[in-house]
């Protein structure tokens, strides 16, 4: 009987303070958005709170397209100060944005991310690919002898006699992945485009979308979820294998791990910034300009994450591998985000 | 006739029944032999499970510390406001004095890069909080650097071409001299404990993980114990038995198998949407896995409500007890130890749920231990879901330390619960 009764004033006792904790204002910086963005976003928030001594940041890796759905939500203190992105904001969040009340949005181009594909060190051979090769790799349909048919290469050789006779197997992100959605954007589009079949054909970027987009099913791609970290431990376990991740983490493993060039170039950071490595996309946050001043430490969260030590070559977030702007652009940007200039509508 | 066939009775020595209980016999063995291969490979497996995680997460207990003479530079240190004062500019001092042969700024900001970024703030509040040290030079024991951990650990080749390695020729041949002269030592990493999150591995800690698990196991442990205790009584001892008690039933059993993920679904439409709960609050969180382990509960309690005899039910009515009474004064503590074997199960198994909190967003980074349950924060299963998907080289072996913390404390949960059972358990 007691445990009951203490039991039940326990909930009531904790169901008001719930209440009252939330009718107070929230005192952390709320951010969401792109799991690439995301790193960067940690290292700016725990300077940020180690500087300044604030409460730290709160910083959720929501995916792209997730974080603008939430940060389009509204105005107030339910709703996220900041979101990250890997490509610009598209008409249709903008439009949400300003139906729900989200009007006066910064766009900050903070720097770029490339795409590695990459293979072990213990792998004998020399690997340079172009787009095009790329695609007939690992898309689902590919023109063979003039038809368009379902992808069926095996071997590298399948597709050049050049290049190795070794099984294709790549590892790469899930559809869910916003690594995916860059991936198939600008490699497998891109590498479509480039087919003699595409293009003696006539076929216009509205086909291309529509039957270039879907990675193969039947074995030689493989989708390894969403952890990165696996698809290198998967590389250093077989030598013939390659994978698909972001920069960073080739980056950090470039002792047992060896890109493989596109087009002749590898990724480094000259080749992202100046957009020859193909496979390099830019990185982005939004801010929610209605919040400056009324989230504490907002504006100054802002300011350190535009600021010469984050963002320049050389600064803290470079170091985790970012690829930084260059200097114009770097101080056009700082300029435009540290004083809260509104983005345009984008184009379609 | 001079042969008698006995017509009842068995010929135990004729060979169709010698070859009839041979075949049940190796029946009877192949039986046993599965059985012991099925628990071969139920080891076998565990085995493999915890070799690699422990072998991957061993190095992440200990971590390597350097010692450097800081000397607090009146002229670096800006008395009137000690926390902003240029702390950079004192290690790089204190690093130079170090390795007097090294010039220019870049390389010594490469040669400073061997301390953690964690050092400046050790410093920082090392004089603010005794604002005499200003002039004089003190020993401390700083964290180095995540790629200098891991090349003390042994896990990066050195072998391998300088171009590929993180650390060049240089800066190994620094770090060397620091280790000739004794300044550099590996001790236990009290950090994984007790420091919150960072973005550096070798200050990374489970800090706010823990907390942030202990305060959503103990909302859970709240909000489901009393409920579901409540739900049992009602429904084993004055419940009447009709089809409507029935579909009670049979709908309890359903929640129990429901995909945890749902209830996170449910968590996040109601309790954030409707309700406009705080956001990755254990709290929250709490809340979503007592909705999780109210039906184990209710499932354990009516088990051990069912396993006390009716005599005692029926001694203790007959002597003039209210049904109020035998319930709460007899049947509720004989079946007390069951429940609580039941709960701590539900518990231990909310504690490593990880489907759930990622939905009501308690999979955030968040530098700062949570101060009360309504505070945002992650918990064990999230946080090693957050580790595990960095890039840096560190968090690989921290990923399998908290691992081994999140199943350091299962197994005590589980062992009291098996404690209980054993020592309070009674046979009629």
């Amino acid at each position: 009987m007691s445990i009951a009764r203490a039991g039940a004033a326990t909930v009531l006792v904790m169901a008001a303070s719930a209440n009252m904790a939330q009718a107070q204002g929230r005192e952390q910086i709320s951010i969401v958005g792109s799991s690439t963005v995301f790193p960067y976003t940690q290292a700016v928030a725990e300077q940020f709170a180690n500087v300044t001594g604030a409460p730290s940041p709160i910083v959720e890796s929501t995916g792209t397209g997730g974080g603008m759905q939430i940060f389009c939500g509204g105005i107030g203190e339910q709703h996220p100060d900041l979101t990250g992105a890997s490509r610009a904001m598209r008409p249709s969040e903008y439009q949400l944005c300003q139906e729900n009340g989200v009007e006066s949005v910064s766009e900050a181009l903070i720097g770029y991310d490339g795409l590695s594909i990459a293979i072990s060190r213990s792998n004998g051979d020399e690997w340079d690919l172009t787009l095009g090769e790329v695609y007939q790799a690992l898309g689902a349909q590919v023109p063979v002898d003039g038809e368009w048919v379902d992808n069926p290469h095996e071997t590298w050789s399948d597709i050049n006699p050049d290049l190795p006779d070794s099984e294709i197997l790549v590892y790469g992100p899930p559809p869910t992945s916003g690594t995916r959605d860059a991936f198939v954007e600008l490699a497998m589009l891109a590498g479509c485009e480039q087919l003699e079949y595409v293009e003696s054909q006539g076929h216009d970027d509205d086909w291309i979308e529509q039957n270039c987009s879907r990675m193969r099913q039947d074995g030689p791609f493989v989708e390894a979820g969403e952890n990165d970290n696996l698809i290198v431990q998967r590389l250093n376990a077989d030598s013939n294998a390659m994978g698909i991740f972001g920069y960073s983490f080739l980056f950090e493993n470039l002792d047992t791990l060896k890109p493989v060039l596109i087009e002749g170039v590898a990724p480094d950071e000259n080749t992202i910034a100046d957009f020859s490595y193909p496979i390099a996309r830019p990185l982005y946050f939004y801010t929610k300009n209605a919040h400056r001043g009324v989230i504490p430490g907002f504006q100054e969260f802002i300011e350190e994450y535009m600021s010469e030590d984050a963002l320049a070559p050389g600064g803290y977030l470079s170091e985790r591998g970012l690829v930084p702007l260059g200097d114009d652009r770097r101080a056009e940007m700082q300029d435009r985000v540290i004083n809260a200039v509104p983005m345009d509508a984008p184009a379609d | 006739m001079t042969e008698t066939t006995p017509t009842r009775g068995i010929d135990w020595a004729s060979p169709e029944t010698s070859s009839r209980l041979k075949a049940r016999r190796r029946r009877q063995n192949r039986l046993k032999y599965a059985g012991m291969v099925s628990i071969g490979i139920a080891f076998l497996m565990l085995g493999i499970l915890l070799v690699s995680i422990i072998s991957s997460g061993y190095s992440a207990f200990v971590q390597t510390h350097v010692e450097i003479d800081v000397f607090f530079d009146p002229e670096a240190i800006d008395v009137d406001d000690l926390p902003r004062s240029n702390f950079n500019a004192v290690l790089a001092a204190t690093m130079q004095a170090q390795f007097p042969e090294v010039e220019g700024t870049a390389e010594l900001r490469r040669l400073t890069g061997i301390l953690s970024d964690g050092a400046r703030w050790t410093i920082r509040d090392l004089i603010v909080e005794n604002p005499d040290l200003v002039g004089e030079t003190v020993a401390v024991s700083v964290p180095v650097a995540d790629t200098y951990d891991q090349l003390y650990k042994g896990f990066i080749d050195r072998e391998t071409p300088e171009q590929f390695r993180r650390l060049d020729d240089a800066q190994i041949a620094y770090f060397d001299r620091l280790v000739e002269e004794g300044r550099v030592e590996a001790t236990f990493n009290w950090a994984l404990f007790f420091n919150a999150d960072s973005r550096f591995p070798e200050l990374a800690g489970l800090k706010g993980a823990i907390i942030g698990s202990f305060y959503a196991l103990a909302t859970c442990f709240v909000l489901s114990f009393p409920v579901g205790i409540g739900a049992a009584i009602y429904l084993e001892e004055f419940a009447p038995r009709n089809r409507f008690s029935d579909l009670i039933e049979v709908n309890i059993n359903n929640l129990a198998a429901v995909p945890s993920v749902v209830f996170g679904l449910l968590a996040l439409a109601v309790f954030l949407g409707w309700f406009g709960m705080p956001r990755s609050s254990p709290f929250v969180g709490g809340m979503t896995l007592a909705l999780m382990t109210l039906p184990t509960i209710i499932i354990a309690t009516r088990a051990a409500l069912k396993a006390v005899p009716p005599s005692i039910r029926e001694a203790a009515l007959g002597v003039g007890a209210s049904r109020h009474q035998v319930v709460f004064q007899h049947v509720l503590p004989l079946a007390m130890p069951g429940i609580l074997t039941g709960t701590i199960i539900g518990l231990a198994q909310a504690l490593g749920e990880t489907a759930p909190l990622l939905l009501i967003g308690m999979n955030a980074f968040i530098t700062s231990a949570p101060a009360t349950p309504f505070d945002s924060s992650t918990a064990l299963p999230t946080q090693i879901f957050i580790w595990a998907d960095s890039p840096e080289r560190g968090f690989v072996s921290r990923t399998s330390a908290a691992i081994m913390v999140l199943l350091g404390f299962l197994v005590m949960m589980n062992a009291v619960a098996i404690y209980l059972r054993n020592r309070f358990q009674r046979t009629w």
